[in-house]
């Protein structure tokens, strides 16, 4: 029984961080953005003003709905984006459900965001949603191929170093990739590193993979139909979503921490450990998100497939040739 | 529920994509349109029948409210047809001044279709520089013209305001940073791969459709048509320029006729223009701007007149063309507005057709549509209902109204 208070209590502990935190992100990339585009931009804290004013507006739900699953998926949305959070370990701090489930329930919860998006999107009965959940499930299926080689790739190298229980992300947090591979494997982490900077925006449906949403072509287009609380509640969904997938990268491949360099222990380990966590969470948002953004127009939804498949699934190869010749090299394979 | 494909997909009267009102229906079948249709008529505002009770100087101010981008075309094509028909002439100093007000207009509304470009393709940081540049000719045009947007400097029988020497500098001051900047608008827009990768191969007109068309201006051009008024038929002070019309071929490439060319045409236009208004600077002629100072005796020149003129301009868009007709009156008999976006426009259909989804708001602002100058007329009985006339019943309503007219 108190293992599971305990339980209830941290997820809402993590829920609200995870919440304030990732709209504290939306507003550091929507400032970041203005300034390289020299505008002055909205205050940091814009993203929690939008969110309070969305909850207190009123619902609509168009006349050709399907009310129930229209309303539905934005509560699916949230409650599967904070789902994410309870298997992922945010610096020295423990994942809460780590022993229940591994990197592979990660990569399946991931999905489910996006899915309740495009059930909503079919749902909401209008021609944009529509064309907007079909691109979103396409660009769903697109991503997944180079963000299946990282995480692969990454549990297959500490297994094969003899690493009990690769997949687990305890094991991920005690254990960094970088400290079991040689030179070769470096340059391949250095490659999956790439490849998360290019998912990471995907995931997130920023520019120039936007095109599920496409302002000036769909008028937003899965979330055309949203508005108020069911909106705010997509909004808060994609903020927690944003920390998740951070927080994921940063754990596959970049798990340093700081308090061992500072022999801390304790709670001030973690804190220090937090901290430098979304000091990581930042830069990292700012590299893939906000620089990616600025720099370029909006893809095609077929050369979204292209570029993630045969670019991405290319490098992916790369990658993976590397590992292995490394894993010969060092002798484990 | 959209239902089964093929589905429509409205776009518009009012959408993020159109920077004004128009309604474009498209059929598609997954991502690829398979056919488009539009109805323009949502903005009409009935000016040239407020024009019908008003006097040619009157007018002028009206003219001048058509476009919110192009504050001097019409009022140049108006003022060129009453010029013709009470047989006034302009002096050559005017001509100069219009010369070099009428191509900072076509460097500030390139450089905001450049940005509403880039916006339609999901590259705001684009759309952010070039709104930011264009701020510079908009303050030279405000220093020559005391405005930014409705300029009112045409007068009939040439401009109200003269370009005095001691604005020159500023203006100079304000091309040379067009001049440096150039290479870059060149790199950003023609060389990013993204634009070319969406830009190239789409919204294709043939060079023959765009002649079957009537398109004109930087449409009409990057086809392969060198339709340029200013070059064909020069008028104002372009007749003492030696220039070329601008074709996708001075980027070293072949007229497909697609997005990019349009792209082409228009970047480097941008910098036709800079050298038109630096020959005008140097060779200015000295003398008077007008015809004649005083309103009341050019009003009396325009009340004894009668007959009918064209007055054309090449707008930023293309070829503009106003009719007029004066009958020995105060206002003229007939006023009609063919701005240049009326010839281009019909090319939606065809160019829509068969392009993906993603680049249909490009290829729409490809043609850089400018509906509120083009909707002549909006059809509504007293409900509000609207109804499509075909070509039969128009001819026949034109019957009527000249019977009418005649009796």
């Amino acid at each position: 029984m108190n293992i599971i208070i305990t339980a209830i209590i941290a997820t809402v502990i993590l829920a609200v961080l995870g919440i304030i935190f990732g709209l504290f992100l939306a507003g550091i990339d929507r400032r970041i953005t203005a300034r390289m585009q020299a505008r002055i931009g909205p205050p940091l804290l814009q993203p929690f003003t939008d969110v309070r004013k969305l909850f207190a507006k009123q619902n609509i739900v168009p006349a050709n709905a399907v009310s129930w699953l229209f309303n539905l998926m934005p509560v699916i949305a949230l409650a599967s984006s904070i789902a994410i959070l309870l298997y992922l370990p945010f610096g020295s701090l423990a994942p809460i459900l780590g022993d229940a489930g591994d990197i592979i329930l990660v990569l399946y919860l991931l999905i489910v965001p996006s899915l309740a998006l495009v059930i909503g999107g079919f749902a909401s009965g209008s021609p944009y949603a529509t064309v907007g959940a079909q691109r979103e499930m396409v660009s769903m299926i697109a991503y997944e191929l180079p963000l299946a080689f990282a995480v692969i790739l990454v549990a297959w190298r500490l297994m094969i170093s003899g690493v009990v229980n690769p997949f687990s992300l305890n094991t991920l947090m005690q254990t960094s990739v970088w400290d079991v591979v040689g030179p070769l494997g470096i340059i391949g982490i250095v490659i999956l590193l790439f490849l998360f900077a290019w998912i990471t925006p995907g995931e997130l449906s920023k520019v120039p993979f936007d095109s599920p949403e496409a302002e000036t072509e769909l008028a937003g287009g899965i979330l055309a139909e949203y508005s108020g609380k069911n909106l705010g509640m997509f909004s808060l969904a994609q903020a927690v979503k944003t920390v998740a997938i951070i927080a994921f990268g940063i754990i596959l491949l970049l798990p340093w921490n700081l308090s061992p360099a500072f022999g801390l222990s304790g709670i001030s380990a973690g804190a220090v450990d937090l901290v430098f966590f979304a000091v990581k969470a930042i830069i990292i948002m700012i590299l893939s998100v906000t620089v990616i953004k600025t720099m370029m127009a909006r893809f095609r939804i077929t050369q979204v497939v292209k570029l993630y498949w045969f670019v991405f699934g290319a490098l992916g190869i790369i990658a993976m040739i590397l590992f292995v010749a490394d894993a010969f090299l060092m002798g484990v394979l | 529920m959209a239902g089964n494909a093929p589905y429509k997909v409205p776009v518009g009267p009012i959408h993020p994509a159109l920077k004004e009102p128009v309604h474009i229906e498209l059929t598609v079948v997954g991502e690829e349109v398979i056919s488009a249709d539009f109805t323009p008529g949502q903005t009409h505002r009935g000016i040239e029948w407020m024009g019908l009770s008003r006097n040619p100087v009157q007018i002028v101010h009206l003219t001048d409210r058509i476009c919110g981008i192009c504050g001097v075309t019409h009022s140049l094509a108006f003022a060129r047809a009453v010029e013709q028909i009470a047989e006034i002439n302009a002096p050559e100093r005017a001509d100069y001044v219009r010369t070099i007000i009428a191509e900072f207009e076509r460097i500030q509304s390139h450089l905001l279709w450049a940005g509403v470009a880039a916006h339609e393709l999901g590259f705001d940081t684009l759309f952010y520089l070039a709104w930011r540049v264009r701020e510079e000719a908009m303050d030279a045009i405000e220093l020559i013209t005391g405005n930014r947007v409705n300029y009112d400097i045409i007068q009939i029988g040439g401009v109200r305001r003269d370009i005095t020497e001691d604005k020159f500098d500023k203006i100079r001051k304000c091309l040379n940073s067009y001049k440096d900047l150039f290479a870059k608008l060149k790199k950003l827009f023609l060389e990013d791969a993204v634009i070319k990768s969406r830009c190239k191969g789409t919204g294709l007109l043939s060079v023959e459709k765009a002649a079957a068309y009537s398109t004109v201006g930087p449409t009409a051009r990057a086809s392969g048509l060198t339709a340029d008024l200013r070059v064909d038929y020069p008028y104002c002070a372009y007749g003492d320029l030696d220039l070329k019309p601008v074709m996708p071929t001075i980027y070293g490439k072949d007229c497909d006729g697609d997005t990019y060319d349009r792209i082409v045409v228009r970047i480097f236009e941008i910098a036709q223009s800079i050298e038109i208004i630096e020959t005008c600077l140097d060779n200015m002629p000295f003398g008077a701007v007008l015809y004649e100072e005083k309103v009341a005796k050019i009003l009396a020149l325009c009340k004894k007149a009668s007959g009918e003129a064209v007055g054309r301009h090449e707008a930023p868009r293309g070829e503009a063309v106003h009719y007029v007709a004066m009958n020995n009156a105060e206002a003229p008999a007939a006023w009609k507005v063919k701005a240049s976006s009326y010839s281009n426009l019909h090319v939606w259909p065809l160019i829509l057709k068969g392009n993906q989804l993603a680049d249909i708001p490009v290829i729409v602002a490809s043609v850089d549509p400018c509906l509120s100058c083009t909707d002549r007329v909006a059809v509504a009985d007293e409900n509000g209902f609207k109804k499509i006339y075909t070509k039969e019943d128009l001819s026949k309503m034109s019957y009527l109204k000249s019977r009418r007219m005649s009796e």
